[in-house]
């Protein structure tokens, strides 16, 4: 048993009856870390010192005080491509291995001002690039279901740490499925938000039309609790939405009566492996059984949706990876004569091959004779995918298939050829594309590996997938399911 | 035909400002060779009349007020970087 069995509410309760202090927290989390991490290796960077003395000053506050913030005392990992003022963030790259940022990222004002405590950063495939972690620049994650498997990526070390019980939460980023497609691997609950729903201030930029920072925890309550304190207009985020925060936790009614699904024909078809299709089917008999209903639908240009986001995102990757040069922060070269060379050498010692590899096709698709054909053209489709969703959300609810084609694959098994990785990705870009927001939540076991069940809505409808993946939860308890470490 | 050749991932990798070696010309040819040929499968589409989508929410120019505030300490500023003087930057050579 571990205190991060209990959920937040829980948790709450415990700590206003005095039978367990932050500091307690703090530590179950450190004394998991030390137990568990040398096979995880889910932190590229732990903040212990800093950790207890917050947790000493919340348990003062919490015997002097009145008002708590609602992460009151909560361990939470964040994702080393979000800033955190004084604490080392590198993006899993040689490029910022001794990058010290010196602000703090809007989600993590917002934590700090909820009373959570910062326990590390967390292992992710470079600059957020990659399915499965094994882009790091620095260490290998394992999945805590199978030591020989990938967590899945980008955000693997969020998705790890979470399953493995090293903290009840952590943040991710999803530009493509990096916070879904991890979460499905490890068999715990990740939500990508509308984009705009949450600031993207201080989230080191990837491709900046897509990218969404969002919660990954062991249960839908608590993922609820952290969107609640990291939603919201934000003025150092010009695209963040002025769209009123509804409150998450109470829409979990657990009520779900005439609820319409769509199941697209394209998230079962080819590609998707039998066992997937088989967990799917088996949730939607759940979700049927809660008086919900569902009905098969098309999402017609899914297939061109990989090509379409693997154009645009490494175009804004292009451009927004420009900045790391070697002047104002980050490695430089010893070997330079003059600036070009140190630009040049400063890169290409500093990013790893698949960083590289989507800068150059970025750089190609956008250059002069090319443009029209290639980043235009992808621009045109994704109006088109995003037109599929809108189509879709006249008639129903919301859209539920797998979250990925199979479950998690093994260390090394795709890293040889780029688009076998990329394929991975299929079922979760469309949503980044249209900008609506998707959760993963745990939906079976295929072999001893977790298979995720995913939940897409509306723009700004959190709420109604909260409200399903709740009461999924309730029905089934996958998600008390632990692995063995 | 391939559709990037060598010669033109070197002019990438110089465009973004990337320094790769033959061995790695050759290999990225080949690799971004079968992304872009797979990239081509959007010609299938007709999008004469469709138009692009750059953002997905129905905003645009978003304002404020032009108000001055206190910018980074200067301090905070030159912490990360990898070589500063006088409170500027240094770079090596720009020219020969």
């Amino acid at each position: 048993m571990s205190l991060f069995d209990y959920r937040v509410s829980e948790l709450h309760n415990l700590l206003h009856k005095k039978e367990i202090s932050v500091s307690d927290l703090v530590d179950e989390s450190f004394k998991r870390i030390a137990e568990v991490e040398e096979k995880v290796q889910a932190f590229l960077t732990l903040n212990e010192e800093q950790a207890r003395v917050k947790a000493k000053q919340l348990d003062e506050k919490l015997a002097t005080e009145k008002e708590f913030g609602l992460l009151f005392g909560m361990p939470i990992g964040i994702k080393d491509n979000i800033v955190t003022k004084g604490l080392r963030t590198t993006c899993a790259s040689k490029i910022l291995y001794n990058f010290d940022p010196i602000y703090d990222a809007t989600v993590v004002e917002r934590l700090n001002e909820a009373d959570a405590v910062t326990i590390g950063k967390l292992n992710m495939d470079e600059f957020a690039m990659g399915s499965s972690t094994e882009n790091s620049g620095f260490q290998l994650t394992r999945n805590p279901w199978d030591l020989e498997r990938v967590p899945g990526g980008s955000s693997g070390g969020s998705a790890a740490a979470v399953a493995a019980g090293e903290v009840p939460f952590a943040l991710g980023s999803d530009t493509g499925g990096s916070i879904r497609q991890p979460a499905a691997f490890c068999g715990v609950v990740g939500l990508k938000p509308t984009y705009g729903r949450v600031s993207r201030y201080g989230l080191v930029a990837f491709a900046s039309s897509l990218d969404q920072i969002g919660p990954i925890t062991r249960t839908v309550e608590d993922n609820a609790y952290v969107l609640q304190v990291i939603s919201g207009l934000d003025p150092m985020d010009s695209t963040s939405a002025n769209v009123d925060v509804p409150d998450y936790v109470s829409a979990l009614t657990g009520d779900i009566q005439g609820l319409k699904i769509a199941v697209p024909k394209e998230y079962l078809g080819e590609g998707v492996s039998e066992e997937v299709r088989q967990s799917v089917l088996d949730a939607l008999k759940v979700l049927e059984g809660l008086g919900a209903t569902w009905e098969e639908v098309s999402l017609p240009h899914s297939k061109y949706a990989l090509a379409t986001y693997y154009l645009l995102a490494s175009s804004e990757a292009s451009a927004n990876l420009a900045r790391f040069d070697g002047v104002r922060y980050g490695y430089r070269t010893d070997n330079a004569k003059n600036l070009m060379e140190m630009y040049k050498q400063t890169r290409s010692e500093g990013f790893g091959n698949e960083v590289k590899r989507r800068i150059m096709l970025g750089t190609f698709a956008l250059s002069s004779g090319y443009y029209d054909a290639y980043y235009k053209k992808a621009q045109k489709v994704r109006t088109l995918i995003k037109q599929d969703f809108e189509n879709v959300f006249e008639k129903y609810d919301v859209i539920i298939g797998p979250t990925t084609p199979t479950p998690a694959f093994k260390i090394g098994e795709k890293t040889s050829d780029p688009l076998t990785m990329y394929a991975n990705d299929i079922l979760t870009i469309p949503v980044n594309l249209a900008g609506v927001p998707g959760i993963s939540i745990p939906c079976g076991f295929v072999d001893g590996l977790p298979v995720g069940l995913q939940i897409i809505g509306k723009h700004f409808d959190e709420s109604t997938i909260y409200r399903v993946a709740h009461a999924f939860e309730q029905a089934t308890d996958y998600h008390k399911q632990k692995p063995t470490l | 035909m391939s559709r990037i050749s060598i010669e033109q991932v070197k002019h990438v990798a110089h465009l973004a400002r990337l320094a790769i070696t033959e061995e790695e010309a050759t290999m990225f040819a080949k690799q971004l060779d079968a992304i872009i040929t797979f990239a081509e499968q959007l010609n299938e589409l007709d999008t004469e009349n469709v138009p692009p989508t750059s953002h997905v929410l129905n905003m645009k120019n978003v304002m404020r007020e032009d108000v001055p505030t206190a910018g980074l300490p200067l301090e905070d500023v030159l912490k990360n970087a990898p070589d500063h003087q006088d409170g500027q930057f240094r770079v090596p050579a720009i020219l020969e």
